[in-house]
């Protein structure tokens, strides 16, 4: 509300010092029109916006005076000198007022009752006060602020863009040149302070949503009244700051949204009071930021979505057949909203109400890399989710290229990055499929699909496996791939864009313009988009919107013998030195004595002579085995492209990491081997898996199932569990073996006869997990 | 004051541009080709830190001969928030119209006729006055 706030004060101060030549000429002349309409105006202006806000004192001020004026303009009065004085002290005493809502302060004047005596005419003590010493420059410390033109931000923003281009040439000049520390020195400071701009500038065309939240209650008012309903509206989160550029692409969705909602969630009131609800609907708007991400709200508590209404409409839309329709989870139905075809179905808007242009709204969203999900329960109401990334113009992207030309792709869309021999490329008639790890994916060259020359051979190719946001899985041929940058992207021209391929251009370090490739367009474009996969794309809405690069963070390290290996971060409990007669050979194999236990040890072949030897210490979640090593070398997160040992064995197979070759554990075949399965797991707590990489299941459900007494472990390859908690997207339980499995799912309904649990529902959830952990317990 | 006139060569014919909707003539070096754009896009050069899209003034006239683009002349011109570059043969001159520009009264010929808003008299010659969106929005914008 502060941006609202702050908007109003600085129109009133603007209005008030436009019309201080007015309030001269009228006083000069009482009879002068246009005067006296510059004033009314004024007042009326001021009156209104005190209905948005809580000024009790501006607004009695300024209802009086207009209604005062109201009569000098219907001719029941006539200006005289006491009314026109009466007047220009209100009008004083609103800029006072104004003045003191800026900085914080009171207002030395309190006798706001004698103004408006004075305005009704009849002959009052002499009340104008002396009007207390403007506040001076001391007083208005507290904000300072001046009005922009967004133009002038574009151009210091490029003008910056400028400098750190020129910046650049400069440095390559520089290397090239002779060294000269005084030069460099200078240099050093230039790029410093290029740097600090840079980022000054940014972060002034951030702006608080409050700019895109300030227009709702209007909005809704004016709604709610048209269709005859009451709708409170909660807006909440203003303060969240993001790219101007992002707000005006968020507008007209949100608008779209909250639209929707007052006119088909919300019921009448009549409804509402039968339903044994309030009668005024509630709009809740909010906005948060998690992350890099902006997460934007808009919940209302109507009467819901009708999912089988929608089911319906696509099923005589031909869209689904009755096979498809059976096997639509309660989400997918949801997402049916969002179909293109659908939303224009006149059917759909007569019995739901939803769905008009959802279509376009999601297609907007995802343009600026955002995802919707919407969730809702019968006759309780909608939630829609927006998510959008903080900032349109910085996108982080992978430089690659295709018959000689330099392209980036969104990083967002990639999954995984391949070399051609790892994975299997079949020819299916015209077209190519790539096997990824038992996944089959379409294939598209990058250069044939632009119709240029690819400069390697096929087998020196590269494969980026690409996920464009609410698309199907491809794998995208192209010839090399060059690096990781934070470009800055500016939408390509109209002509540009109409290849379809593009979402903007930006420009290389050496200031070449690179173009950023479409991954969905390129989808399109290359015909893997089917008539189908138009619907799973409304379908699949739910369930990426958490979808990210797959990377494991792994720990490298130097084993004994000298070579490099990694080890998934994940099963290392920790690091630690042990003295060399704590490792003995017995019963058949090397055991380290740690404390009061003793662990198998792996990674070693004898126990060493004298000193001290580092293990690392693995873990399942059970068991625990420590693995001797030399040193660790690094931490890194990357995509793991594995090219898998010919025989199982202590090492899984070999991946690249920064263009050395790593060896990669596989802690399964370890536990499998070395793991004493006799050896008796002391600890009471229980343990439960969760599914990796979920943030409701870490940030949401981990506390509380840690609350309950259980250890929290990923569900991962040769997890023991005694309870393992499923989301309805999980597949099974994998590998994880588990005494109890407990599926939740994420919609309110009852399916299959309780075999789920809604995610929400606390109680059946502590439930749950307090036979798990009693279970646990008992076999423990 | 009569309207500044851009004088510059395409297709052969010199033809003039109203200089107010002319930003700079700049030598184009390094275009980075956009595969799959429509034929009178020859792709993307860097002026600064801005991006121009350079806009074939031949095959935006629906003409013949697009070929290699190297070192040309092109005219940099604003329009709806993005900035091309537009390549002529050459560019000559920057003139003061004699007179305002008067309707076209004979057909000017193929690809012209799309782009062309009237003739306009300078020195003893008579130019072509050429709208220079109207070409660079191709000759695909003349089905619409």
């Amino acid at each position: 509300m502060d941006e609202l706030l702050n908007d109003f004060i600085a129109e009133t101060r603007d209005m008030a010092q436009a019309l201080s030549g007015a309030i001269v000429a009228w006083e000069a002349e009482p009879q002068d029109r246009e005067r006296f309409d510059e004033i009314f105006r004024f007042v009326h202006t001021v009156k209104g916006n005190c209905g948005f806000f809580d000024l009790p004192r501006l607004e009695q001020l300024s209802h009086a005076a207009e209604g005062a004026l109201a009569e000098v303009r219907d001719g029941k009065r006539t200006a005289d000198t006491a009314l026109v004085n009466a007047v220009l002290a209100v009008i004083d005493r609103i800029g006072e007022l104004v003045q003191a809502l800026e900085t914080g302060e009171a207002t030395a004047s309190e006798d706001d009752e004698q103004l408006i005596a004075a305005l009704s005419g009849k002959p009052v003590a002499p009340a104008i006060a002396e009007p207390s010493a403007a506040p001076d420059g001391e007083a208005k410390k507290a904000i300072r602020s001046i009005r922009l033109s967004v133009d002038l931000l574009d151009r210091m923003m490029s003008a910056v863009s400028d400098a750190v281009l020129a910046r650049n040439e400069l440095a390559r000049r520089l290397r090239d040149a002779p060294r000269d520390i005084a030069v460099e020195a200078a240099f050093e400071r230039v790029s410093t302070c290029i740097a600090e701009i840079r980022d000054g500038i940014t972060r002034t065309r951030m702006q608080r949503i409050d700019s895109l939240f300030s227009g709702l209650p209007r909005m809704v008012r004016d709604l709610a009244a048209d269709l005859g309903k009451q709708v409170r509206l909660d807006v909440d989160g203003g303060d969240v700051e993001l790219d101007r550029e992002m707000i005006e692409m968020i507008r007209d969705p949100l608008t779209h949204i909250v639209r929707n909602a007052i006119d088909h969630g919300i019921e009448e009131p009549k409804d509402r009071t039968a339903a044994g609800k309030k009668a005024a609907g509630t709009l809740k708007v909010s906005a948060r930021q998690t992350g890099n991400q902006i997460l934007i709200e808009v919940a209302d508590d109507g009467r819901g979505i009708d999912a089988e209404a929608l089911v319906r409409s696509a099923r005589a839309a031909g869209l689904l057949s009755a096979e498809q329709a059976e096997r639509l989870s309660p989400a997918q139905k949801l997402a049916l909203m969002f179909t293109p075809s659908l939303s224009t179905a006149e059917k759909v808007t007569a019995i739901s109400g939803r769905g008009v242009g959802m279509d376009v709204v999601r297609a907007n969203i995802e343009r600026i890399g955002g995802v919707i999900d919407v969730e809702s329960r019968p006759s309780q109401g909608v939630r829609l989710c927006i998510r959008v990334p903080l900032t349109l113009t910085i996108i982080p992207a992978l430089t690659i290229s295709a018959g000689g030309q330099v392209f980036a792709v969104p990083r967002s869309a990639i999954d995984e990055i391949l070399r051609v021999g790892a994975i299997r490329i079949d020819s299916v008639g015209s077209a190519e499929v790539a096997t990824v790890r038992g996944r089959r994916v379409p294939l598209v060259g990058l250069a044939t699909l632009l119709g240029i020359t690819a400069n390697v051979a096929d087998e020196d190719q590269r494969i980026v496996l690409l996920k464009p946001a609410g698309g199907e899985a491809y794998a995208l041929a192209v010839d090399a791939v060059h690096d990781h940058e934070e470009l800055v992207v500016k939408p390509a021209a109209p002509a540009v864009m109409a290849a379809g391929l593009y979402a903007g251009t930006t420009l290389a370090d050496d200031g070449s313009p690179i173009l950023l490739l479409d991954p969905s367009g390129i989808a399109k474009c290359a015909g893997i988009s089917l008539a189908e996969s138009e619907l799973h794309q409304a379908l699949g809405v739910a369930e990426e919107a958490t979808e990210s690069a797959r990377e494991t963070s792994l720990l490298l390290f130097r084993t004994l013998a000298g070579g490099r290996r990694a080890v998934p971060v994940m099963v290392v409990e920790r690091i630690e030195d042990v003295p060399a007669e704590a490792i003995r050979f017995g019963a058949g194999k090397l055991r380290v004595a740690i404390g009061e236990r003793i662990l198998p040890l792996a990674g070693c072949e004898a126990a060493p002579a004298e000193g001290k030897l580092r293990i690392l210490r693995l873990t399942d979640g059970r068991t625990e085995l420590a693995y001797g090593f030399a040193e660790v070398i690094d931490i890194r997160s990357v995509a793991v492209d594995l090219h898998l040992a010919p025989a199982p064995g202590e090492v899984a197979g070999v991946t690249l990491i920064d263009g050395a070759q790593v060896e990669l554990l596989d802690p399964h075949w370890l536990f499998a081997a070395h793991g004493d399965s006799g050896q008796q797991e002391e600890r009471a707590q229980p343990v439960c898996a969760l599914p990796e990489g979920d943030p409701w299941m870490e940030a949401m459900l981990r506390p509380l199932v840690e609350s309950l007494g259980y250890r929290v472990v990923a569900a991962r390859e040769g997890v023991a569990a005694d309870i393992l908690i499923l989301s309805e997207e999980s597949e099974g339980a994998g590998p994880v073996q588990a005494g109890q499995i407990v599926r939740l799912r994420s919609h309110p309904e009852e399916d299959e006869a309780g075999a789920s649990i809604y995610r929400y529902d606390r109680a059946a959830l502590i439930g749950a997990l307090s036979r798990g952990a009693a279970k646990g317990k008992a076999n423990g | 004051m009569a309207e500044l006139l851009l004088i510059a060569r395409l297709a052969g014919r010199r033809i003039a541009f109203p200089a107010a909707m002319v930003e700079a003539v700049v030598e184009l070096e390094g275009v980075t080709p956009v595969p799959r754009a429509a034929p009178h896009v020859a792709g993307l050069a860097a002026l600064r830190s801005r991006v121009l899209t350079v806009i074939d003034g031949l095959a935006a006239l629906g003409l013949e001969g697009k070929g290699e683009v190297e070192a040309r002349d092109a005219i940099v011109i604003p329009c709806d928030g993005h900035t091309y570059a537009l390549i002529v043969e050459e560019v000559e001159d920057v003139i003061e119209a004699d007179a305002p520009a008067t309707r076209l009264s004979a057909p000017v010929g193929a690809g012209w006729a799309r782009v062309a808003t009237g003739t306009v008299e300078v020195g003893s010659e008579l130019f072509l006055l050429v709208d220079p969106h109207a070409l660079i929005a191709g000759p695909a914008a003349n089905a619409a």
